[in-house]
């Protein structure tokens, strides 16, 4: 049994990293899914997803599959459409769901196009789904940075966020800072989605993010426990995941986030929150 | 008298360039209590959002005190109750003022919103999640902030909305508790006889004021009437209201696009007709609309 969760890590160096590089983007990106859920934003990180796609993809059409140009371009592409879709919103009549559908369909087609431009289908697949077996050194400096980016804006700006989510009209009566705070917020999803996209890609990155989220919801009624328990569902599946893929020769990105998947559903039915215990409650107490 | 607390000057609030406001001026004086009534859409919510600085104005201008510490209560509608948090999570937001963002809560800080949960009558709620609360308590809750937010400047969006008359009679107690603190509390209120028993001082605000004064002055039916009547709509084929028009006079009422006298949208530029000269007779509107 130990051999079978053990071995795999300390035989190969790859697995090694593609360990870390998941350890770190749980940690990072699923206190971020949790915030997005709670602002009901949960299509939106999928849509931001998708957004950073073109920016990638010019990174990979001049430099070829090199994370920095790629790294650059996506968030360049990311900080695009949040920016657009966050001011869209903000300051016209269109709510953020819609003018984010908009930014995002017009990034995942302009990105699909250019990577067909160079590329093979092999390319885009890499580009949409990763490669988590094969992060380099740059790219988990990479995650690392993001990962202590995160935890240290969310630290900073937590008060803010809650605030945010929960009463943003008293939030404008007493502060100006909602408005940074909103920006800051999305530029942590865009970041921890290009950090994600190394491994998972840009469509899976996202699963790492929302899924472990969602599934603690039906846990907690807390913002800090429900952050916490997301994360350690986050790398509970990151490690299933990868071992799955190991000994049964399936893609690891897929893996992971089925394995979240796999969490969330249990979740939703044995959950504290869930199904089973609301159906449970035909028992009531006097008072 | 004091310098006032608030002080309107020809303000003009609305939406997407359609005023909510139109041309409000007036003073609230230092620990008044006021009414703000009116019909839906008469402007009452917009004129709290303006005054608290959510909302910019289209013309004119509000002028807090300097140094004012102003509190708003919004309508419960505007709160995410959904959101996973406690009681005790929602009442420390009044700590903001004080605190910041980033600023330590001390255990006078813990003390106060314990003592300000007990004086609405939540001892014992600080840990239930929000979702599990009444609407009478959710607004307990949020009678508890605002104490907690200690401010000069009460501002009370609809707290009476849905609310059961025991809770009610607590509310308005707190609220007369802050009266004879000399706090200011404007309270946006549709129980006219709860105005009439409780509140010195009433607005009729209908888009544009309608009566400010002593609250047994001002409700009367005449001025009910005109408030009920107000024109609701607004028209994008409305012609600007041109800056250079005096808006003067505590009654004075603004001959404005949605008082129905005859522009033409298509001659090329908008006009801007008076129906009568300015500061004209209160009762006045535009010609053109009859059945009033």
């Amino acid at each position: 049994m130990i051999d079978f969760l053990v071995s795999p890590f300390i035989e190969f160096a790859f697995m090694q990293r593609a360990l870390l590089g998941a350890v770190l983007l749980s940690i990072s990106s699923c206190p971020v899914g949790v915030f997005l859920m709670l602002r009901r934003m949960s299509l939106a990180g999928d849509a931001m997803a998708h957004a950073i796609l073109p920016g990638a993809a010019i990174g990979f059409l001049l430099y070829g599959l090199a994370i920095v140009p790629m790294t650059i371009g996506g968030l360049i592409a990311g900080a695009v459409v949040a920016l657009g879709a966050g001011a869209v919103s903000r300051f016209t009549l269109q709510k953020e769901d819609a003018s984010l559908a908009a930014f995002y369909l017009i990034s995942l087609a302009l990105g699909v196009m250019i990577v067909s431009l160079r590329g093979s289908s092999v390319d885009l697949m890499h580009v949409l789904f990763g490669t988590v077996l094969a992060l380099n050194d740059d790219a988990l400096t990479l995650i690392g940075a993001i990962c202590a980016i995160t935890l240290v804006t969310l630290a900073v700006l937590w008060r803010g966020l809650v605030a945010e989510c929960l009463d943003p009209l008293f939030l404008r009566s007493v502060s100006r800072i909602g408005t940074v705070v909103h920006f800051a917020f999305l530029a942590l999803v865009v970041l921890n989605l290009v950090g994600g996209f190394q491994a998972l890609g840009t469509l899976l990155s996202v699963g790492l993010m929302m899924l472990p989220a969602a599934a603690a919801r039906f846990w907690t009624a807390r913002v800090g426990p429900m952050c916490v328990l997301a994360v350690a569902i986050g790398l509970a599946s990151s490690l299933s995941g990868l071992l799955l893929s190991y000994h049964a020769a399936l893609p690891s990105g897929p893996a992971i986030v089925l394995s979240a998947g796999a969490a969330y559903l249990l979740s939703i039915l044995f959950g504290t929150r869930g199904l089973m215990a609301v159906r449970s409650r035909h028992r009531h107490k006097a008072a | 008298m004091t310098q006032p607390v608030l002080a309107f000057r020809d303000l003009t609030l609305g939406y997407d360039r359609h005023p909510a406001v139109h041309h409000l001026t007036g003073d609230v004086a230092r620990g008044s209590l006021t009414a703000v009534v009116g019909p839906n859409g008469s402007g009452k919510s917009t004129l709290m959002k303006g005054i608290v600085g959510v909302l910019a104005p289209l013309g004119g201008q509000v002028g807090v005190a300097p140094g004012t510490r102003i509190a708003y209560l919004a309508q419960q509608s505007e709160i995410d109750r959904t959101f996973p948090a406690r009681v005790i999570d929602l009442v420390r937001l009044g700590l903001w003022g004080k605190r910041g963002l980033l600023g330590r809560y001390d255990a006078a800080d813990h003390a106060n919103c314990r003592k300000a949960l007990q004086a609405v009558g939540l001892d014992g709620f600080q840990d239930r999640p929000l979702d599990t609360l009444s609407g009478g308590q959710l607004q307990r809750a949020l009678f508890a902030r605002v104490l907690v937010q200690d401010a000069d400047l009460i501002l009370l969006d609809e707290p009476f909305n849905a609310i059961d008359v025991n809770t009610v009679a607590d509310l308005v107690a707190l609220i007369r508790l802050w009266h004879g603190e000399k706090r200011t509390i404007l309270v946006v209120a549709h129980d006219l006889d709860l105005v009439r028993r409780h509140f010195p001082e009433t607005l009729i605000l209908s888009r544009r004021k309608v009566a400010w004064g002593p609250t047994l002055d001002v409700l009367i039916p005449e001025n009910l009437a005109r408030a009920r009547n107000f024109d609701e709509a607004w028209s994008d084929d409305a012609p600007w209201c041109e800056p250079d028009h005096v808006h003067g006079g505590p009654d004075h009422v603004h001959g404005g696009p949605d008082h129905g006298h005859s522009h033409d949208h298509h001659d090329g530029h908008a006009r801007h007709e008076h129906p009568r000269p300015a500061g004209a007779p209160a009762h006045g509107h535009g010609s053109g609309r009859g059945g009033r």
